[in-house]
This record gives structure tokens, sequence and C-alpha cells, in this order.
């Protein structure tokens, strides 16, 4: 240790080799999937007839109305699941939440229940707004609940919070049926961008925004996933950080599901893709979230469209088996580490 | 200074730190010694705010801890806890990254980079610092954390049990760098230790605690005496003297 003797020196942060091209890739990856999503589906839409006009002469109106809507909705949706997914796994401090593991959706889902019946007339913000109010009600819980799980117990934690979601799903379920709404219910438990237009997914951009505040606070939520002792040490507002991790949580839940609906595993598996490679540094890994969240979805969503053309599957049928197939892959590789 | 006053806690019907009144940080290195379960944890979650007293009042440089915001303290004193669990894949890099947040609040400056590299000099940990904390051995992630807490470069350091997980080599080399980082850095350290060797070895002040109590409180020579050792640990402990230093047998 003689290197005490030495001066102060300031050096330049390293970078890590062989991680540049992997960051080219994936953005060419996204562009080329972007640009795909916007000329592929059941109307000729492609650069040559938005240009001329094309057949019926309302290629560009498509592209317009339509197809560039559709597409920013699933880059913004992907980015900000994945995000909502990192924030909670660094609150909870365990890889197996999202807000779909955590009840979070389904309290999100049962304030979506609750307008229909009580205030039907509230328009479209409204009834987000309700939605992330019951999220963060549901994110409050599950951390109050999580609380008297140690934090060891890694398969635990989630398993309580599915149960949560379990039984707050079966109350919104059974007043749904009751009251004769079952259809419009799963109008959003069954993710799907078909019915995207200009005019009915601008409330993703408040998604957005959080994905934002995300980012300005990357830092911070870095430091919550050390845990309260450490964050207390370094000066950290615990209790502030996790309220607003909660309202992001919340905000990108609702957000989402007013919009296209509930989409399963997103937040779950890009993430920990993350973590394996980049490690949970949220500064270093949320634009590689973000990334990877928009690129899963742009690719789920194009299978969704073109699988039965010209009719589209759910996204939430196409994420679903695409997540938990490599979900599993993920606990697999994880078990195989551990022995 | 740290200065307790009148500090008392209690878990159920438990009197864990019991009326300590008690002042740290005068000397460069004090060790804190005493029993399992004598409370010396306890004590450092008091002073680090992690926990609040039942009674009595805590203040660190004349600040009372429970009106200063937490930022300020976290730039004159650093903790290092017993055990760390830390569930997120970070690097060593990272992780000491994360000691300057008091100072940079994620903004790294040309200060925070420099002393990021002392620090990762200083524990030996150049070759590991791009390796996440669970590749590293149970000493090597001890090392990353002390860097992590020197990275902070408060005035007031806590270590709690900073030998654990470390071989011979690096509990001297952990032992001398508390005493350079007080000598040549100005720092108080405070230093939870069980084997008394590196206590009297290294230290200024011994305090010793024992069921919630301060018991002595002494330079290591008065508290390396059988009787007083005894009256710490319930134990006997022979002590001779070997080059001029007392050296506590108890290994059997
Ligand atoms: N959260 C808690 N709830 C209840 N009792 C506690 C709690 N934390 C500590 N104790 C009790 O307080 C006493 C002092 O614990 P503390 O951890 O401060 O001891 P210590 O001196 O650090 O011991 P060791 O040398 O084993 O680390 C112990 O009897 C312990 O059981
Ligand atoms: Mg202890």
């Amino acid at each position: 240790m003689t290197a005490l003797d030495r001066p102060l020196t300031s050096t330049l942060p390293r970078a890590r080799p062989g991680r540049a091209w992997v960051g080219v890739l994936a953005g060419v990856l996204l562009v080329v999937l972007a640009a795909t999503s916007l000329f592929v589906g059941v109307s000729d839409v492609s650069p040559v007839s938005v240009l001329t006009g094309g057949p019926d002469g309302d290629a560009a109106f498509l592209l317009v109305a339509s197809r560039i809507p559709r597409t920013v909705a699933i880059v913004l949706v992907g980015a900000s699941l994945g995000i909502a997914g990192l924030i909670m796994q660094m609150l909870v401090r365990n890889k197996f939440v999202e807000p779909g593991t955590t009840g979070v959706s389904e309290f999100a889902t049962l304030g979506m229940l609750v307008t229909m019946v009580f205030l039907p007339g509230l328009p479209v913000v409204g009834k987000m707004g309700v939605a992330a109010a019951f999220g963060l009600f549901g994110t409050w819980v599950f951390l109050r609940v999580v609380r008297f799980v140690p934090v060891r117990q890694l398969v635990l934690v989630p398993l309580v919070g599915i149960m949560l979601g379990g039984v707050v799903g079966a109350v919104t379920t059974f007043f749904a049926y009751r009251l004769d709404l079952l259809q419009s219910l799963g109008q959003w438990s069954q993710g799907s961008f078909a019915t995207i237009m200009a005019g009915r997914y601008e409330f993703l951009w408040i998604a957005g925004l959080m994905v934002v505040v995300a980012w300005v606070a990357a830092d911070r939520f870095s430091v919550i996933g050390l845990g309260e002792e450490f964050a207390t040490n370094l000066g950290l507002d615990y209790r502030r950080v996790v309220a607003v991790g909660m309202v992001v949580v919340a905000v990108i839940t609702a957000a989402v599901l007013v919009t296209a609906g509930m989409i399963p595993f997103l937040g779950l598996v890009v993430p920990n893709v993350v973590s394996l490679v980049i490690g949970d540094n949220v500064r270093r890994s949320i634009s590689w979230v973000a990334g990877l969240g928009a690129v899963l979805v742009l690719a789920c969503d194009l299978v969704a469209r073109t699988v039965r053309m010209p009719y589209e599957i759910p996204l939430s049928v196409v994420v679903g088996v695409v997540g938990a197939a490599l979900f599993l892959w993920l606990l697999l590789r994880r078990r195989s580490r551990a022995r | 200074m740290i200065a307790l006053e009148n500090v008392t806690k209690r878990y159920g019907g438990q009197t864990v730190v019991d009326d300590v009144s008690l002042t740290l940080g005068g000397e460069g290195v004090t060790a804190l010694i005493g029993p399992n379960g004598a409370g010396k944890t306890t004590l450092f979650s008091l002073v680090g705010r992690l926990v609040r007293p039942d009674a009595g009042r805590v203040t660190i440089g004349g600040l009372d801890i429970t009106t200063t915001p937490s930022a300020e303290l976290a730039k004159s004193l650093a903790v290092l806890r017993q055990e760390n669990h830390v569930a997120a894949r970070l690097t060593v890099h990272d992780l000491v990254e994360f000691g300057r947040f008091p100072h940079s609040r994620g903004r790294l400056t040309v200060e925070d980079r420099a002393h990021i590299e002392q620090a990762i000099d200083y524990l030996d940990l150049d070759a590991y610092r791009h390796r996440f904390l669970d590749e590293l051995s149970g000493g090597q992630r001890q090392r990353a954390f002390i860097a992590m807490v020197l990275a902070q470069d408060t005035r007031y350091v806590l270590l709690d049990e900073p030998l654990n997980n470390l071989d011979l080599r690096h509990m001297t080399e952990i032992m001398r760098l508390v005493r350079r980082m007080a000598d040549d850095l100005g720092k108080r350290v405070v230093t939870v230790l069980h084997d008394i060797n590196f206590a009297a070895t290294w230290s200024d002040r011994i305090v010793a605690m024992r069921d919630g109590s301060v018991v002595a409180d002494a330079p290591a020579r008065e508290i390396m005496r059988p009787e007083v050792l005894r009256a710490v640990y319930d134990t006997d402990v022979d002590v001779r003297e070997i080059d001029g230093k007392p050296v506590a047998l108890y290994y059997g």
C-alpha cells in the first residue's frame, strides 16, 4: 500500500472495451425495426406510395394518422415499461419484481373499473389519473407487505406480489362480471396497439416524462438499490427517493394501461438481460433498458401484425410467449451459475 | 467530535445501549472492543442515524444529527457496516464512485475522480476495478467497501469489524491504512475490532463495551491487562510483553 505516498492524480474513466459496437448495433436495430413498423400493415404504406399518393391516395394520411402514432407508442411503451421494471427492482432490491408481479397493474386496472362505474364521463386523462392513484396505492401496499419478507428471500417477494395481484384481480373480475363490464376489462388486460392512432396515444408522453425523471434521478436509484443503510450513510433521503420511484412506476403503469393495455413480462425480462451484461448501475444501464424494451416491443408487435394477416393477434400474447421464454432462460441460467 | 450524551436504546424490554455518554474522534484511531452483543454495532447505528435513540442526543462536529440535513452529515461522517449485502450487480469502480455521492450528487468532478482513483489505489483494487462484486472473494469485496468509505472523504470514519474476511496480510494492511488515514489525512477513525492485539498495536485509545455500557476507556496499554480484559470478556486472558509491547494470548 505504498500508493498512499503517491499524490492525488486525476485520470479519465477508462472506457469498457467491446461495448461500443454493441451499442451501435442496438441503435441500428432500433431504427430498422421502427422503420419497418411504419411500413408494415394491411394497407399499402411504403416510402414510394407515400410519395406518389398510393393506390387510393391516402398512404400519407395513414402514415401520419396510424403508423407513426403506433410506432411512437410502441417505442414509448417499450422504453417506459422496461424502466418501470428497473426502478421497481431497485426499490425492492429484487430482480423478480415489476408492476405485473407486484399487484400494481391489478390495482391500476381496478382503478379503471372504478372510473367506468362511478365516473363514466371522465376524460381519458382523468381515468389515467385514477388508475395511477390506484397503482400508487398498490405499490405502497406491496412495499408494506414485503417489508416483512427478508431481502434475501428472492423468490418469496414476487410470490407475495403475485398473490396480492391475484386477490385484487379477482375482486376486479368479480365486480366487472356483476356489472357486465368484463368485455371492457378485457380491452386492458390484453395489451395491443391495434387501436392506436393519432389522438389516442398521446398520454404515453406522460410515461415518456417519467422516463426522463428516472433518467435524471438515475444515480439516486442506484444508491437506493444498495439498501437503506448505504443510502442513509451517503446522505440520501431514502423515503423521498422511494416515493419518487413509486410515482414513476405507477404513472408508467397507468399510462400504458389506458392506451395499450397490460403487457406482461417486459418489465421483468428487459432489466434482467441488461443487468447480466451491463450491471445495475442505473446511470449506465438505463439507456440499454429503454432501448432493449423498445426493440423487444417493436419486434413483438411486428410479429403480432404479420403472423395472421390481415388479422392481428394481441401483442400481449406474443410478448407473453417471448417474455416467458426469456424469463425461463434467465431462471435456469441463474441456477447453473449458483451451482 | 462525535458526542453521545446519555444515549439509550432499547429493543423490546432489553436495554442495548444504556445511558452512554462518550466523546469519540479526539484521537486518530479509536478501537471499540467488547463481546458479541455488547452494543457496538447499535452504537454505530445511533451515530450513523440509522437508529433513533430512545433517550439522549448525538452530535457530530457540534451538529445535532436529528436536525442537520443528512446530506450535510454525509460529508463529515462515513460508516461501514458490519455486514453488507449488495444485491445489485455493481463493479468495484461503481461502488467506490457511489462513495463520492455526498460530494458529487451524481456529477463527478475532476476532484471526485481523483478521490476514486486514490481509494482504489489505497486498497490495492486496481486489478479488480471492473469486476462485479459477486465475482470477488469475500476479502476483496470487503476492501471494495472500505474503498467506498475512503472515497467519501469524511473527517469521521466508523468501521464496524473491517477485518472481517481478510487474510493475514490484508488485515495488517488495512490497519496500516487506518493508521495512515489518521496520521496523513487527518481523519478520525473509530473501528470495532475483535482481535485485541490489533486494537492494541494500531489504536491510540480503546473503548470497551459490555452489556450496553462503556466499561473501560483508556490508552491501549492500560486496557491490555488481564484484570481489565477479564472484566470486559468474562474470560481469562494472559498478557505478555513481547518486544516491549503487550500481547494478549487467548488461543487456548
Ligand atoms: N434490531 C434489533 N432488534 C432486537 N434486538 C436487537 C436488534 N439489533 C440488535 N439487537 C440486540 O442488541 C444487542 C446488541 O447488538 P449489537 O449488534 O449492537 O452487538 P455488537 O456489540 O455489535 O455484537 P457483535 O460483536 O456480535 O457484532 C444484542 O443483544 C442484539 O441481540
Ligand atoms: Mg456488531
